[in-house]
């Protein structure tokens, strides 16, 4: 090249300079685990369906989360959202409204008649599910979806299991409930109703079954014995909450007073109020925030007229009265009875103690370990008995819609690995998203859209839903509430940030890539990522 | 019940970009095919506010200018770092003359561009505060006067960075550099002295002067594309932090951007013709000592005997900014 007066040397490009080896640290993209999944009974990818959600594309949102669950329009309204409480949001303004936001999902999937995503080839092989519970129907669709022949034998005249015998409809409209089990035996699972289980092993072999997945439920309540006069009504919460189904609505007289402090206490409150008690009142031997139930709950049951009688247990019931005793918290919070005694006026007493599992379809099974009147199972689900797995309310857990419906899923990744002679090994978890992860700074501020309740009066007199849905508009801005945990939402935060240039954006759904000739691992690209989706690793030496 | 609105976007314009929003809606930054104006293989130190706040406006200004853009560099880091001759990072036209000159080689720029008929073809300069506020100023202050069509940008890292740290006029109080020494009842650089220099261009009276940091880019884009729209000498001062000169860990540049605008200590606003149009709004007002203890310049102010009375000083010259370009919302005074 021929130079200019007293140039001697030619022109060149900064690039041939790699300034990546002066890094003693490099940033590496990675995955968290947001908060929400990581609480999330059912397994749900909250922040993977949410990130569709947030561009308005529910369709594609509503396929990711039934993924892991299929009933997001029940979910939506009876879970009692574990992801809420774990949002890193919370810490910021309030935590975002998934469970809002679900049902939104779900009520969209049902309106628009969104449905499964086809199975895999069949397998042939068969297996039988008992109950058509949460659980059950949960483990039928993800067996289903793996190319498994289900068929569910359920005792009951309908399928649902406590979703239908347990919630009242006030919290879970039955049109919901029918829509979201129909798109489930859409996927060609074959529902036998009134069909008891007397012998999980005559039936497995009578109709061919390669493996069983028990999910009975518990719909026994547990009795406790109180002195009563023959004239005094003594019933249990499971069989008020089961006759709400039938023709005859239970009589419960005007003053009723329910014992216990769990959820279905306050779900049989609120339903004798709307059978028209002018008391429903609640008698519990500890205090509020010892008490079992969800706080909305008791503040939704609050709103409508329910009383609760705290540190109280029941002594006596004789006739229009019952007689309770005023109880103590001693030292380690355990209440101590008093000696104290009051009347209250009581036309029926409900129990509400909690409720036993019917196991009776075991009986005779060898290898099963049965304690505290549930079935013991491994962590892969499965029963002491090779084949028959269980899940659900009749295993030890939490009695929850959400917890059964984890269980379902579970089994049936289990029971698929089984009856192909494998083990099922779930993907490592990835390492939390600590709300100290995330640079808050770069989200808008707003505060959580609250779902419209009905009117107190229609509450306390109809059995209509409570809770309103979200609309369109107001999903959205509860969606794009979401933080994004830990994994990347494409913003271009570190692609901008770089002094350096030294990361390629890779373009829409391909995020982005570190050039690590000219990377000199200042870190800015960590510092200011808002949801914690980089890392700097030490160089090696 | 009320509505929220719509509108809401996650993180709104406070990322680079956002893919939630339209396309003509995003930054320059966001986008793949950007100019990269100052390419990868500069020799900026880690975490280089200079750098970073250079290829922000220059890119932006040659979007602006359809890609029609010639630079002209005053020395210090960022010529520096950007040409050790013969080689370069810069993939626009550029040019570097003196220490003091950059001013006016872009005036004469652009009366060349002028006699040739290219009236598309526009000129910046640049260069850093020492250049700016005390070598070149006689320079700056010809081309406000004549009011040269130039863009004269000014990376403001508030000393002589290049040749090690020392002090320029646009060094804070307090702070420590090679030439102001952390001893003595009031430590550091003198308070009282120095220039305001978005200040002094205004009083030039000059089409439109702003001031920017490299924590808010949307801002900052939109304060290069807005002077662009205007003939006649324009100033922008960017606010660019040195981890270097100012002893702050690399991974902090932004941050200590961001504070400093959160803090009060440099306000972010626009003036045109002299008067001030608009200023960037205070988010989540902060104390200064978050941003001064984040730098080993001031460290001298804390430890075991904190110059409590020094950080109230600095504390009151951050109100004045306050007070002065009403940098907080509605009730928030």
């Amino acid at each position: 090249m021929e130079k200019p007066f007293a140039i001697t040397l030619t022109p060149g490009t900064s690039l041939t300079n790699h300034t990546g080896t002066w890094r003693t640290s490099r940033p590496v993209y990675l995955d968290r685990l947001p908060p929400c999944n990581n609480a999330c009974p059912a397994g749900e990818n909250i922040q993977g369906w949410l990130f569709h959600a947030e561009s308005g594309d529910y369709e594609k949102a509503w396929h990711a989360l039934v993924e892991n669950n299929p009933l997001p329009a029940i979910m939506g309204r009876v879970c009692y959202h574990p992801c809420e409480g774990a949002c890193n949001r919370g810490q910021m303004d309030s935590s975002v409204g998934i469970n809002s936001v679900e049902r939104f999902l779900g009520d969209e999937a049902i309106k628009q008649g969104w449905k499964f995503a086809a199975p895999a080839a069949a397998s042939g092989k068969r297996v039988l599910v008992v109950g058509a519970g949460p659980s059950g129907l949960s483990a039928a669709y993800h067996l289903a979806r793996l190319g498994h022949q289900v068929e569910i034998y359920e005792a009951g005249p309908f399928a649902g299991g406590m979703m239908r015998f347990g919630i009242p409809k006030y919290r879970l409209p039955r049109e919901v409930l029918d829509a979201e089990v129909q798109r489930i035996l859409d996927l060609g699972v074959t529902l036998k109703l009134n069909s008891k289980v007397d012998d999980i092993r005559v039936s497995m072999q009578a109709g061919k079954f390669d493996a069983a997945f028990l999910a009975v439920g518990a719909h026994i309540g547990k009795r406790t014995y109180i002195p009563a006069g023959d004239a005094t009504k003594i019933v249990d919460a499971v069989s008020v909450l089961r006759s709400m189904e039938g023709e005859d609505k239970p009589m419960l007289g005007r003053r009723v007073v329910v014992y216990g402090g769990g959820n279905t206490a306050i779900d049989v409150a609120r339903t004798a109020k709307r059978l028209g008690a002018t008391e429903a009142i609640i008698v519990y031997r500890r205090t509020r925030d010892k008490m079992p139930a969800s706080d909305f709950e008791v503040e939704e049951a609050l709103q409508e007229g329910v009383m609760i009688k705290w540190l109280s247990t029941i002594k006596q019931a004789g006739e229009g009265e019952i007689t309770v005793e005023k109880m103590a918290l001693d030292e380690k919070g355990y209440p101590q009875p008093t000696g104290e005694f009051e009347s209250l006026a009581a036309d029926s007493v409900v129990l509400a103690l909690g409720q036993d599992v019917d196991l009776s379809l075991l009986e005779g099974v060898p290898d099963l370990e049965i304690k505290d009147g549930t079935v013991q199972v491994g962590s892969n689900m499965m029963t002491g008995h090779a084949g028959i797995f269980a899940g659900g309310d009749m295993v030890p857990s939490e009695r929850t819609v959400t917890v059964a419906v984890g269980h379902g899923k579970k089994a049936a990744r289990h029971i698929d690995a089984w009856l192909g002679g494998a083990t099922y090994q779930p993907t490592a978890k990835h390492e939390l998203a600590e709300f100290k992860n995330l640079n808050t700074w770069y989200y808008s501020d707003a505060d959580k859209t609250m779902r419209p309740q009905l009117d107190i009066a229609r509450r306390m007199s109809s059995f209509d839903e409570v809770q309103g849905g979200l609309n369109e508009s107001n999903a959205l801005f509860e969606a794009r509430r979401c933080l994004s945990c830990g994994n990347c939402f494409e913003c271009d935060n570190c692609y901008g940030v770089c002094p350096d240039n030294a990361v390629l954006k890779l373009g829409p759904g391909k995020r982005f890539e570190f050039k690590y000739d000219y990377c000199k691992g200042c870190g800015i690209c960590e510092a200011e990522c808002p949801c914690g989706a980089i890392k700097m690793a030490a160089e090696e030496t | 019940m009320s509505f929220q609105p719509v509108k809401f976007y996650q993180t709104g314009t406070l990322t680079v970009g956002n893919r939630l929003l339209a396309p003509d809606e995003r930054s320059v930054q966001a986008n793949q095919m950007r100019s990269n104006s100052i390419n990868s293989g500069h020799r900026a130190c880690q975490g280089c506010g200079e750098a970073l706040g250079a290829r922000y406006a220059i890119d932006a200004a040659m979007a602006a200018s359809n890609n029609q853009l010639i630079a002209a560099n005053a020395t210090g880091c960022l010529e520096v770092f950007s040409t050790p001759y013969p080689e370069s990072s810069w993939q626009i036209p550029w040019i570097h003359s003196l220490f003091g000159n950059a001013p006016a080689v872009a005036t004469g720029i652009a009366a060349a561009m002028k006699v040739k008929g290219k009236k598309d073809t526009r000129v910046v300069a640049q260069g850093g505060d020492g250049s700016t506020t005390d070598i070149g100023f006689g320079c700056l202050s010809g081309m406000f006067e004549r009011n040269d069509d130039v863009l004269y940008i000014c990376y403001d890292n508030q000393a002589y960075m290049n040749t090690g740290v020392q002090r320029s006029s646009a060094t804070p109080p307090a702070a420590r550099t090679a030439t102001t020494m952390p001893v003595g009842p009031e430590p550091g650089n003198v308070f009282g002295q120095g220039k305001n220099l978005p200040e002094i261009a205004m009083a030039h009276g000059i089409p439109y002067v702003a001031t920017a940091t490299v924590a808010d880019l949307r801002d900052l884009e939109d304060k290069v594309r807005h002077a662009m729209t205007f003939r006649g000498a324009r100033y922008i001062h960017i606010f660019v932090p040195c981890p270097l000169g100012w002893g702050a860990a690399s991974h902090d540049t932004i941050r200590l951007a961001r504070l400093a605008k959160e803090t009060g200590i440099f306000p972010v606003f626009e003036a045109e013709h002299g008067e001030v149009t608009n200023v960037l709004k205070i988010r989540h007002r902060q104390p200064v000592d978050e941003y001064l203890k984040l730098q080993k310049r001031f460290a001298h102010l804390f430890g075991k005997n904190p110059h409590l009375d020094v950080i109230a000083k600095i504390q009151a010259m951050a109100d004045r900014n306050i007070r002065k370009y009403k940098l907080l919302n509605e009730g928030e005074q």
